[in-house]
């Protein structure tokens, strides 16, 4: 039982407007801005230190095999270089994470898992020195018989079940009932910065680590739990980073152990700068998927029951594969108001490299299946895809399958009928729908059923819709119990400590603003100290779009506190009385701890409650053009409408959409990983491509504010929205052009050709397959 | 091993290495100039495009035995003085490209804008104006995965001098 609850119209910011955020005037230009432009910044490879070595790895070359030895040939001089195995671990030999499954290095003896799984270590005083000491090792193998499909594996690393009402039943009353199987692979994350850090032992007997990484303090706990240090030895320094999007979330742990490693037996400093090639092969991707639905509908489109099913491929280790399932099944049926619901996920481990964190995490992967169903749906009724969505988009008052209620800030109608009109839907679909009846046949390829003399170019225009749950899943919040401080130091001066990180993303720039909001000074008057475990408290990771609001929130709150603190001493207005106060009565120090969100509670054993205190909305309409001759997707342009709760920073906040937006782009066309024996194929820039400029829609945002509120200033996060709602709707457009249907990820010339022209055999393995190695 | 000659940022300098030896490493260790990015080493990204005698190039592919009696142009000869490391540079203190990037929001990890930056700068050089396809052609060797590119063009046809990309 539903009531509509008629909500205050959220604010739509035009795009030409300079919404200042209620800071002062015009949005502030981006703190580290300057310093990214000279060429001044400070990466981590740029970063001098005398007398460092270089580290590399010993990779495995099999994806399952005993790691019987590592031969060191006698020729070669080995008092040069410094060799690290697993037996020098002088903690545990683990990778902090979820489950305790992944080994710093594989021990000798012990079981390989997937291919450039790390063995052993190098140091040495120069490059040439440790190629040669390479090419010196001889690593002895005996091959096991390896996994690859997740669908076949037994070895389960999370499963969970979702349900509400009676999904049999309803399926036998509906006037519609379609099936569907659909399939994404792997995903690089390609930050143009590669993975990077240096180790430089502390007097102590600690180290302290610098190098590319979105979350301080989960690479301070893997040093603590694999080289056995306190909080005080283990010291992690965030270099400014070249771009994250997951990537950097826990892949860093490993390489800042294998640094530290080095370091502590060459009792030097060491670095370990990856080149792009180990990158690609080594590092965590976007979990491969499998989803199937079968959706019954009545004969308006109205949804009675999704049946779902998903299964995920974690690759050989955990590591945050059960967050990952858990979001993509919180996500799967898509922003849709239905009765019954009947969702089945499961994550399985395969011989290929772990999979981990990637922009969306989960999300982009099952709305994918879910709005390129319900278009199918849409076009099997006869009903417009934009119409199908009205009658099914969630509402106020409505209720989700874990049975959250929804209470506020919901504008799933908004930005669908926004993004709609500015692209002109409708208008194009018929346009495209007359184009289609003229074009008998395509392309100009001879005694293919393709010929025509007419055009090679086919139009197409498509529309996907999703939801994004903000903030960490269930109770992680509550369980992170991150902390921000607001220091007024005894000069006066106002410094904001958070483990948060900038990654282009903008943090360094909207937190001063959202401090000096909350304190009425002008925003240059804030500092933010150094991302330095040694210097600031744990806020918790940078993922999961939660700083901005989460941990924006708890500046907000904490500068609230020190201009009450202040004021009340005082009795004066804090931005006259803080320097005077300061420098009269020494430091101040507000810490800020969490506060659960009030009325938001989850089950994490029944999976049941408010899954998110909040969710984010957003809507896409792509317009592509399909070469009829070759299969080429050229994706002209692209309306994206997002609700993130309140626009902080517009520049940054639109920067946030486009960019998230092509990387949609991207996973929808060009970028697809293949493999072979479980070993990535596309391992170089070379072979695995992403967009270039002119690869590069159009992109028009239109920012909605639709406030949440829980969060003191009511946003909700914005980066991973835009990446789950562009696959879809590119997926759309082509079958808008074509009458086909891709049910995989990318839409690559290959298979849209043998979609368009009913040939399966053109089409290459699904995605996430491993081919055997020629024999 | 022979000395190279050459300039960086209208500055002689002379380099006493093996000319295979990249040109990248030369600007970035050598010449302590680390303002160019390292991206690919195989010349995909353009995270290393430096203007060589005012030509693009990328700097891993290029060794330096064939700099020798050339100009080389890099991000950090872009403004007016060359900032000093520890002082982050005032906005004024920027070129009309790097403050338009500014500006427009151009840059977001800023990985790639140093290459993104001499690119742009050569595309305007030769007289290149705010046509938007024009520009999109320009910095089709330069990979951004953080902006979508649509500021970066903006920023790019705002400093050709119109503010808004044709």
């Amino acid at each position: 039982m539903t009531s509509r609850i008629e909500p205050p119209a959220p604010l739509v910011v035009p795009p030409e407007t300079v919404v200042p955020g209620r800071a002062r005037g015009v949005p502030p230009v981006r703190r580290e801005g300057p310093a990214k432009l000279t060429g001044a910044a400070l990466y981590a490879d740029d970063i001098v230190v005398p007398g460092a070595w270089y580290g590399a790895t010993i990779r495995s070359t099999d994806a399952h095999a005993r790691f019987v030895a590592l031969d060191q040939d006698p020729a070669f001089d080995w008092s040069q270089v410094v060799l690290v195995t697993a037996a020098d671990i002088p903690g545990d030999n683990i990778v902090s994470g979820i489950k305790a499954d992944q080994p710093i290095l594989v021990p000798i003896g012990g079981e390989i898992q997937h291919h450039a799984e790390p063995l052993a270590l190098l140091a040495a005083r120069d490059r040439a020195t440790l190629r040669a000491a390479r090419h010196a090792f001889h690593v002895r193998t005996r091959r096991l018989k390896p996994v690859f499909d997740p669908l076949v594996s037994t070895h389960e690393f999370a499963s969970y079940t979702i349900g509400t009402g009676d999904v049999d039943a309803a399926m036998g009353a509906a006037d519609l009932v379609l099936e569907g199987e659909y399939r994404v692979g792997h995903q690089e994350q390609l930050y143009i910065e590669n993975n990077a850090m240096i180790a430089v032992p502390r007097d102590d007997g600690g180290v302290a680590v610098t190098g590319s990484l979105q979350c301080p303090y989960y690479v301070h706990s893997a040093l603590k739990r694999g080289l056995g240090l306190d909080d005080r030895q283990a010291q992690v320094i965030q270099a400014e980073t070249g771009g994250g999007f997951g990537g950097k979330e826990e892949y860093p742990s490993m390489i800042a152990l294998h640094a530290a490693l080095l370091s502590r037996k060459a009792d030097r400093p060491v670095r370990m700068i990856y080149d792009r090639h180990e990158d690609i092969a080594a590092t965590t991707k976007r979990h491969p998927a499998i989803v199937r639905h079968r959706t019954g509908v009545t004969a308006d489109g109205r949804l009675l029951a999704q049946d779902i099913e998903v299964v995920m491929d974690g690759g050989a280790y955990c590591t945050l594969t059960p967050v990952v399932l858990s979001r993509g099944a919180l996500h799967s049926g898509g922003p849709y108001r239905c009765p019954n619901v009947r969702i089945r996920a499961r994550a399985t481990r395969t011989n290929t490299p772990p999979n981990g964190a990637f922009r969306g995490f989960g999300a982009p992967q099952v709305e994918f299946a879910a709005e390129t169903h319900l278009n199918r749906i849409a076009e099997r009724l006869g009903i417009s895809p934009l119409e199908i969505r009205r009658r099914n988009v969630y509402v106020l008052g409505d209720t989700t399958p874990t049975g959250q209620l929804l209470r506020e800030s919901v504008a799933g109608e908004e930005v669908l009928e926004r993004a709609a009109e500015a692209a002109e839907f409708e208008h194009l679909r018929r346009r495209h729908e007359r184009e289609r009846a003229q074009r008998g046949g395509s392309g100009t390829v001879p005694g293919s059923p393709l010929r025509t003399e007419r055009t090679r170019l086919a139009r197409g225009v498509g529309l996907a819709l999703a939801w994004h749950g903000a903030g960490f899943t269930g109770s992680g919040e509550v369980k992170l119990a991150s902390v921000v401080s607001i220091e007024l130091t005894g000069e006066g001066r106002i410094r904001i400590l958070t483990a948060s990180t900038e990654m282009g993303q903008g943090t360094k720039t909207i937190f001063p603003q959202l401090a000096a909001e909350a304190l009425g000074v002008p925003v240059d008057a804030i500092e933010m100290a150094p991302q330095d475990t040694a210097i600031v408290p744990d806020s918790g990771p940078t993922v999961a779009s939660r700083t901005a609001m989460v941990v924006g929130g708890m500046v907000v709150s904490a500068s609230r506190k020190l201009r009450a603190r202040v004021e009340e001493a005082t009795g004066g207005r804090f931005p006259d009385a803080y320097v005077p106060y300061a420098r009269a009565n020494g430091g101040v120090r507000v810490d800020e701890r969490f506060e659960p969100y009030p009325n938001v509670s989850f089950d994490d054993e029944t999976y049941r409650g408010d899954a998110y205190p909040a969710y984010g909305w957003a809507a896409c309409v792509a317009r592509v053009d399909v070469d009829l001759d070759t299969g080429e997707v050229h994706v002209r342009d692209v309306v994206a409408a997002d609700d993130i709760g309140h626009v902080i920073h517009p520049v940054l906040a639109e920067g946030q959409v486009e960019g998230g937006t092509l990387q949609a782009i991207g996973y929808a066309t060009i970028e697809e990983i293949k493999l072979r024996d479980g070993r990535y194929l596309n391992d170089r820039l070379a072979t695995y491509i992403i967009p270039t400029s002119l690869d590069a829609p159009r992109i028009s945002t239109i920012l909605v504010e639709a406030p949440f509120s829980g969060a003191p200033h009511g946003a909700k996060g914005v980066g991973e929205l835009p990446m789950d709602v562009g696959a879809p709707a590119v997926v759309a457009a082509i079958a808008d052009a074509t009458g086909a249907w891709i049910h995989e990820l990318p839409a690559s010339p290959e298979r849209v050709l043998a979609a368009i022209a009913a040939v399966p055999a053109i089409a290459p393995l699904p995605p996430g397959a491993s081919e055997p190695a020629a024999r | 091993m022979t000395a190279y000659r050459f300039t960086v940022n209208a500055t002689p300098v002379e380099v006493d290495v093996p000319g295979m030896r990249r040109l990248l490493d030369v600007l970035r260790e050598d010449l302590a100039l680390t303002g160019t990015k390292e991206g690919c080493g195989e010349g995909e990204c353009g995270a290393c495009t430096v203007l060589l005698d005012g030509a693009p190039v990328d700097a891993c592919l290029v060794p330096v035995c064939q700099v020798a009696g050339s100009a080389v142009r890099t991000v950090e000869g872009l403004a007016a003085e060359s900032p000093a490391l520890d002082a982050p540079p005032s906005p004024r203190e920027l070129d009309p490209l790097q403050a338009a990037f500014l500006t427009a929001g151009g840059a977001q990890c800023g990985i790639c804008t140093p290459g993104m930056l001499m690119a742009a700068r050569a595309y305007l050089d030769a007289g290149g104006g705010p046509d938007e396809e024009a520009i999109r052609e320009a910095i089709a060797g330069n990979l951004c995965r953080c902006t979508g590119y649509t500021k970066i063009i903006e920023a790019i046809a705002l400093a050709a001098g119109s503010g808004r990309p044709a």
